[in-house]
């Protein structure tokens, strides 16, 4: 089997983009393949103690168990040297991508709003949701099309996103909301919410619009091997909108 | 001195996990059980020569210990337990 060809549609140059590696992180390869090989980019992994993120114009948080999730998945990477660097740089309008075990990172740091409660039906959940694209006015979903269905994995124990129903409203207020569980046609259901997220919230920004936090993996669905590499359109958009 | 901080979800916060408990005792016949909710202890040893003790206990529980978002919690202090 051959590995399919690095994408030559994109120009290659320095573009400067980080994924951190926390003690715990397992989806920073992923997230390496996906934006050096197939996307076609430099980028260079970020070890958890740097403290020197002012070369970079995105930040990746990868999915896995930072210091074994232990007593809130994402409670202690929050006070991790790199973490403290980054809520400067978020300031500064850098771009923040938190995936699954990221995202969870980010609420903890309030960088987003809300908190990733254990998934309602207590298990560990590991396969493909569909997705509706809600917004493409951002630096993340620029070239995929509003209403558009998506395919990702998710991945995670504690997806169930919460937050107490008056910054609910806000958030909803505020076209915060980038990503929502549906079905195969778009609709989105409590059938198809897989983790009992309020209003089948997977993904959503800050209201700056320059921070990102998603449970489902893109990273994951880049690779044409693995199917219709949907993950693609998101890190083009990062690319396309620092370029 | 040790300090206990007993952590538990807000009330408005759905507890699958209390209800999971819930469900199996009353299949018991421990029918008498109208709720669970299921919380963490967390207890510190601490060295108390800092008169600002407590301050900083109350800190380290709301900063890092707790998400306020979700989680109330309580300490108490036992001066005596060493170990």
């Amino acid at each position: 089997m051959t590995l399919p060809e690095r994408n030559t549609n994109l120009t290659k140059r320095v573009t400067r983009l980080g994924v951190v590696i926390f003690p715990g992180s397992n989806c920073d390869k992923d997230a390496l393949d996906a934006i050096g090989r197939i996307c076609g980019q430099d980028i260079k992994p970020i070890w958890h103690r740097d403290t020197n993120l002012d070369d970079m114009d995105a930040v990746i948080l990868p999915g896995g168990f930072s210091y074994g999730d232990y007593l809130r998945a994402g409670a202690i990477a929050r006070f991790a040297p790199v973490v403290e660097k980054l809520i400067a740089f978020a300031d500064r309008g850098g771009l923040v991508i938190g995936i699954c075990n990221g995202f969870q990172v980010l609420t903890e740091t309030k960088l987003l709003p809300g908190a990733l409660m254990r998934n309602e039906g207590l298990r560990f959940i590991c396969r493909e949701v569909f997705l509706r694209v809600e917004r493409t006015d951002t630096p993340f979903t620029r070239n995929l099309q509003s209403g558009q269905v998506i395919k990702f994995p998710i991945a995670h124990n504690e997806g169930n996103f919460y937050l107490p129903s008056d910054e609910l409203k806000k958030l909803e207020k505020n076209q915060q909301v980038l990503f929502r569980y549906c079905d195969a046609e778009g609709n989105v259901t409590p059938k198809a919410n897989p983790n009992g997220s309020l209003n089948n919230i997977a993904g959503i920004v800050n209201i700056k619009g320059n921070v990102l936090g998603m449970m489902p993996h893109p990273e994951r669905r880049c690779d044409p091997l693995l199917g219709e590499p949907d993950g693609v359109g998101i890190f083009e958009s990062v690319i396309d909108s620092i370029r | 001195m040790k300090a206990r901080v007993y952590i538990r979800l807000k009330p408005a916060i759905l507890d699958p996990q209390g209800k999971a408990v819930l469900h199996s005792l009353q299949q018991l016949g421990y029918d008498e059980v109208k709720s669970v909710r299921i919380g963490k202890l967390i207890e510190l040893e601490i060295d108390n020569s800092d008169p600002d003790v407590m301050k900083r206990i109350q800190e380290l529980s709301h900063k890092i210990l707790t998400n306020p978002l979700m989680e109330t919690f309580d300490i108490k202090i036992d001066e005596d337990d060493a170990a």
